[in-house]
This record gives C-alpha cells, structure tokens and sequence, in this order.
C-alpha cells in the first residue's frame, strides 16, 4: 500500500513527457468549468419544485396540501416553493442537507411512503424531523424572507402583533414553535404540543384502562 | 233557445278569465320590480351570467362581541383562514384549551365543553363539542341582508318593568 502511494507520488511528481503545458492548462480549465457547471447545474435542478414534485410521493401529498395556503397562493403572487423552506440557502448547509437527502432517495427506491397509506403512517415522524431541524436552526428558513427587523407589528391584527412581542422578539419561541401547519397538514397531535406550555406537564395520555393501583402510584411518585 | 244564451255566458267567463290573469301578471311584475327580491337571493335571471360579489372581509378586530342570549356561542373575533380541524388537529384548541391560555391569554372554552351528554365532565374536551366551527362562526363586514327583528331579553324586561311602573 505504502509503495503503491509512493509510485503515484512519483508519477505526479514527473513533469508531462507528451503534453504541451498549454494543453494541460486549458484542459485543466475546460474540464473545471464542465465538472463545476456540471455539479452546480446538477444542485440547481434538484433545488426545483418541479424536480420535487415528479415523484408522486410529493406530487399527490404534500404539494396538493401546499397549494390552498398563503404560500403558494395569496394576493401579491410571491411564493415560496419547496427548497425555499426545506433546503438551507447557506452553500454549506445546502451540501448537508443535500447528503441528508441521500436517504430520501433511498427512501424513494424502497418505496417507504409509496402509498397514501404509507405516508400517512410516516407523517408524524416526517414532520417531527422537520420541526426538530427548524428549531434547532432558528427557525432559519422561515427567516430568510420574514425578517422579525422587518416585521411592522402595527400593521399586524392585534393578536398577532401581542404574539410576535412576547414571544418572538424577546427570542423567547422561534417561528416554528407557533407556526406548524402552516403549509401542510398536520399528523395527529394527539400526543403533540403545537406550543409546550410554560410549565411543562409531565406524563403521557393513558391510552386504555388504567389500574387504580397504578394512578395511585403515579402520584405517589409526582409529588415533591 | 237555451244554447245560445249558454255559450254567451261561456264566452263572457273566458274573458273574465283572461282578464284577471293578465291584471294579477301585470301586479306581479310590478311586484317584482318594486321588491326585486333582493337579499341573498341574486336578481340576475337564470339565463345570464352574473357578476360574481367581492367576497367580503371577516371581522378580525379581536374584540370579544356582546352575546344577544345567555347560551349564544360566542362568535369569532378574528380570522380563521386555513385553521386546521380535523381527526389529527384542532387549530383553535392551540390557543383556547385550558393548558394554553396562559400562554395565549386567550379565553379558555367553556367548562361545557369537557362534559359529555350525561352532563359528566371529562378530562378533555368532549367529543361532541370538539369541531368548534359547528357552533362558533366568524363574522363578516356586511350590512344584514334580512332585516333583524330580534329583541334582547333585557330590552323586553325594562319594556316590562316600564309597563308595571306605568300601570301602578
């Protein structure tokens, strides 16, 4: 193995015997701009609704979900399409995510949401993944075209407008926090918070009769 | 003799007849004109296309409105475009349930609404009071179509309690 790296080494090491040193810097160029353009092109096709809706996992889901709310139509006509919120606009966070997405077309060739069935089982842990993303980052996506610098509250209803002042200036809640739903439908929250209250609840829903015993100990063990 | 006479007084209620027709048309048009059956009910006839309304804004002032009796669902005071309510989620819930308002500030539901038909109160809102839309509506910015007649109860109780004063 050491020897085989040491050959190479040499090899590169030896000036070229039959090219020209114009031919080796224009064909360095050329291919450059075909590798990178290539690359770059390749990235920016996949960054596209229409790429993301040629799956019909996309296609018969999602987008139609997306389609009746403010971000795909409202009265101005800006819209936001699926990159804009679910791929990092920061070329290194794209790249990320981009190797994250591997999965996704993993996902695609096994057909793990192939069928409405499917994904309505999925879409829980789906959107769960999404959120977890969002609030980790800031809600970053969402702040790439709302800017709360920018936000006029006073144009804002007056329940909004409280809303953004408590919790959102203050960095108190990110956009996501409030906000879910927004563009697709919602999984059964059943065993979800839209908003953790301030003091947090603890234990889950009983699903089924529970034992009176059990209750007992229950509370046995919550108080202080 | 007599077949004659018969078809002169025949004659003479056929033309009754159309007469009277013709006047209870010509009142009805003119019914038609002077009422033009406004209301919700548009007056464009059925053969042509009409102009469609602008669609009117809902009432988004976030001002609780006045109840007109007791047991009146109270109504919406701000929009609700696109709120979720369905098997998976209850977008109003996110901000009226008992454990959110602190966080809301948002009146909590009724305690109504956590008691099944028995009248037992549950832990969580009752079932049947879940879809919350099937009660409590948004208002639009729009004078009434139908005038209103409808008197509140405090109203009748002084017209009652003037007419004792009155009368003693």
């Amino acid at each position: 193995m050491l020897n085989f790296l040491k050959r190479l080494w040499f090899i590169i090491r030896q000036p070229a015997t039959h090219y020209s040193l114009g031919f080796l810097t224009m064909g360095g160029f050329i291919m450059g701009i075909i590798f990178w353009g290539g690359f770059n092109t390749a990235l920016e096709v996949t960054n596209t609704e229409a790429f993301c809706t040629s799956c019909h996992e996309m296609r018969d889901n999602v987008y139609q979900e997306l389609k009746p709310t403010i971000h795909y139509t409202n009265r101005s006509g800006v819209r936001a399409t699926c990159p804009d919120c679910h791929v990092p606009h920061d070329w290194t966070d794209k790249i990320a995510r981009k190797m994250q997405a591997s999965k996704e077309v993993w996902g695609k060739i096994f057909g793990t949401i192939n069928t409405r069935e499917k994904f309505l089982e999925k879409r829980l842990e789906l959107a769960q993944h999404e959120w977890a993303r969002l609030e980790a980052n800031d809600s970053l996506e969402c702040r790439n075209c709302h800017s709360a610098e920018s936000m006029d509250v006073t144009r804002q209803s007056k329940r909004a407008a409280e809303a953004h002042e408590r919790f959102l200036f203050t960095g108190e809640r990110t956009c996501i926090n409030c906000h879910k739903g927004i563009a697709h439908h919602l999984p059964d929250m059943s065993q979800q918070a839209f908003v953790e209250p301030l003091t947090p609840t603890t234990g889950q829903i009983a699903r089924g009769p529970v034992r009176l015993a059990e209750i007992e100990a229950y509370l046995q063990s919550a108080r202080p | 003799m007599r077949r004659p006479h018969r078809s002169r007084v025949k004659g003479a209620t056929t033309m009754k007849r159309i007469l009277l027709a013709a006047s209870l048309m010509l009142a009805g048009s003119l019914a038609l004109a002077e009422n033009q059956l406004g209301g919700i009910r548009p007056v464009t006839p059925l053969d042509e296309e009409s102009e469609a309304r602008q669609i009117p804004n809902v009432v988004n002032s976030d001002v609780r409105q006045v109840r007109n009796y007791p047991d009146q669902p109270p109504v919406i005071p701000h929009k609700i475009d696109n709120y979720q309510l369905d098997l998976n989620a209850n977008k109003c819930l996110t901000c009226h349930s008992r454990t959110a308002v602190e966080v809301s500030q948002a009146p909590m539901i009724s305690v109504t609404h956590f008691m099944d038909r028995e009248g037992q109160t549950l832990a969580s809102v009752s079932p049947r009071r879940y879809f919350c839309t099937q009660c409590h509506v948004v208002q639009h910015d729009v004078e009434p179509v139908v005038v209103n007649g409808f008197v509140d109860v405090d109203r009748v109780l002084d017209f009652m309690r003037g007419k004792k004063e009155g009368g003693q």
